[in-house]
């Protein structure tokens, strides 16, 4: 992969070829597509009793219908987000293949479209049965969150990506030994994030990091949508400005990470 | 969406009519304090095959990996096909290929699709045709359908080298191309990497430990040890200057420090590998 003619010639063939390749994959692996639909099942039908039990019992819950089970569904989004991108690209490592991909025309950043288009499609295999479960099962329709929708999935799959990106460079600079970061990163983000409870929980000093973070503001945003009816635009324009930041340095990082290990001769190591 | 373009503006503009195939000058490369390659410089005509020798450890695989682009060298310079590399890598890597013992080709992918993937990155025309063409040069037939993983290691060999020459690449590099391989299956590989040179005028070279097969194939063999040229000549001129009839001996010579009554290896590389330290190929 060439590193240094990064805006040009983008080519949608060689896009097209990876995603065919990680599809390829997909479909040759029933372990594979199950495991993207487990998991997700298994929380939304956990959450989702705890949820009905609770709002059964306080009074609060039964007002915010729904909190728990939106919140389930969104963190979702951006961890199954980050997890297909980073899968994807660990299949590469695990199959001892980048160096047959740098060497090719492809391009990193046609290699990191290609990524995220199969996070993309990773992520529909998971959350649309979790969708439907939690509609069949709490009559929870997570579409009845309307426009507001989009607003809060573009701002929680540009943070994974970025977080993908990010990864993705560490393992191609560090080798498999830095693979634990992949599935743990995330893990990380989410007491910071207030996936399940309002930012104003967390210490003072807490909540200047929080607000750092912006898939904050979409849950954030999620509460105020479900318990107060009304739809935070301003929280998701000033998510969105930080993801552009944020993408923009995981991508800046990426190239850094790719030319290091192309320094330190990484590409042509396979292992830890 | 496909918006490729002529030039990188910046940089110079190199004239690649006329230019070696593979152009490398004073070639270094440092891993931390260990020094894999040590001012190698070499330049390699259009349309011959060349043999890169060497011991575990001379620097034949950083140096591949160099020319490559997927090692930088901490100083010297790399063109290939007339481009300097990495720089404009774009313009080159679309025109060579490489098979090598460190990659693998993902295993769950059957040949064919394994094939058809590659295929489509390296925008092959008439892909399905090719695909089949190489399956009958390489004799793939029986396991195109079959997962890469389920493939024998000599099957595997040769589904790499069809994935090498997938493009029809004017500049294939291969690192042991024939290991895995019985020596029916090897003479065979041997035989078509001659056709095709000859066909397309490639240039290929070949990092190999078979000094038979480097007899065979190669118009010239480049010695390396400790990360330096230590000789450089055809198979012939080498074992004529070692005394030896064949180069399995001389390798041998070489890699115990053996210098034969009469045996004159060129270059002041012969004098300066013995200055050094061990060296190691990071791979």
């Amino acid at each position: 992969m060439s590193n240094v003619d990064l805006h040009r010639g983008i080519a949608l063939h060689r896009i097209n070829a990876m995603i065919l390749r990680y599809w390829y994959l997909l479909m040759s692996s029933w372990p594979r597509l199950l495991e993207l639909v487990y998991w997700p099942a298994l929380q939304i039908i956990t959450w989702g009793f705890l949820q009905k039990y609770i709002s059964s019992n306080a009074g609060f819950f039964a007002q915010a219908g729904g909190t728990l089970i939106g919140a389930v569904i969104l963190w979702d989004i951006l961890f199954r987000g980050q997890l297909g991108f980073s899968i994807s690209f660990l299949e590469e490592m695990w199959a001892r293949n980048l160096g047959n991909l740098m060497m090719s025309p492809l391009k990193p950043i046609e290699f990191l479209i290609s990524l995220m288009i199969m996070s993309l499609i990773r992520l529909a295999i998971g959350v649309i049965p979790m969708m439907l479960l939690a509609m069949l099962l709490f009559d929870f329709n997570l579409l009845g969150f309307g426009l507001p929708l989009i607003a809060f999935f573009c701002n929680l799959i540009f943070t994974s990506w970025s977080l993908g990106i990010f990864v993705s460079g560490l393992v191609l600079r560090n080798g498999l030994g830095a693979e634990s970061i992949v599935w743990t990163l995330m893990f990380g983000v989410m007491p910071l994030a207030c996936v399940y409870y309002p930012v104003s929980v967390l210490p003072g000093w807490l909540q200047y990091v929080a607000w750092a973070l912006p898939p904050t503001y979409v849950f954030e945003g999620m509460r105020a949508l479900l318990i107060q009816q009304i739809f935070r635009a301003d929280l998701m324009i000033e998510a969105l400005a930080i993801n552009i930041g944020l993408f923009a340095a995981s991508f800046a990082s990426f190239l850094l990470l790719l030319t290091s290990a192309r320094q330190h001769g990484s590409l042509i190591q396979s292992g830890e | 969406m496909s918006i490729e373009t002529a030039a990188l503006p910046g940089l110079p503009q190199p004239d690649p009519s006329g230019s070696a195939a593979i152009d490398v000058a004073h070639l270094v490369k440092f891993y931390k304090a260990t020094r894999a390659v040590d001012d190698v410089s070499f330049k390699i005509p259009r349309g011959s095959i060349t043999g890169l020798l060497g011991g575990n450890g001379a620097g034949k695989t950083t140096t591949i990996a160099m020319i490559m682009g997927l090692v930088l060298p901490t100083s010297g310079r790399v063109q290939v096909l007339g481009y300097p590399m990495p720089e404009q890598s774009d313009r080159v890597l679309g025109r060579m290929n490489f098979e090598s013992p460190y990659v693998d080709m993902p295993m769950r992918l059957t040949v064919r699709q394994n094939l058809t993937v590659f295929g489509k990155l390296y925008a092959v025309p008439d892909l399905r045709e090719r695909i089949s063409q190489l399956a009958a040069d390489l004799d793939l037939g029986e396991f195109l359908d079959r997962a890469n993983g389920k493939l024998s290691a000599g099957q595997k060999t040769r589904v790499a080298l069809a994935k090498a020459l997938i493009n029809r690449p004017d500049l294939l590099l291969l690192d042991e191309p024939t290991a895995s391989l019985d020596p029916d299956t090897a003479d065979w590989i041997r035989s078509h990497l001659e056709a095709y040179r000859k066909t397309h005028g490639a240039t290929i070279l070949l990092a190999s430990h078979n000094m038979l097969e480097v007899e065979r194939l190669c118009d010239r063999v480049i010695i390396m040890k400790r990360g330096r040229i230590e000789d450089d000549d055809s198979p012939a001129g080498i074992m004529a200057r070692y005394n030896r009839s064949t180069l399995e001996e001389v390798f041998l010579d070489v890699a115990r420090g053996r210098v034969h009554e009469g045996s004159a290896p060129i270059g002041a590389a012969a004098e300066g590998a013995a200055a050094h330290g061990p060296a190691g190929e990071s791979a």
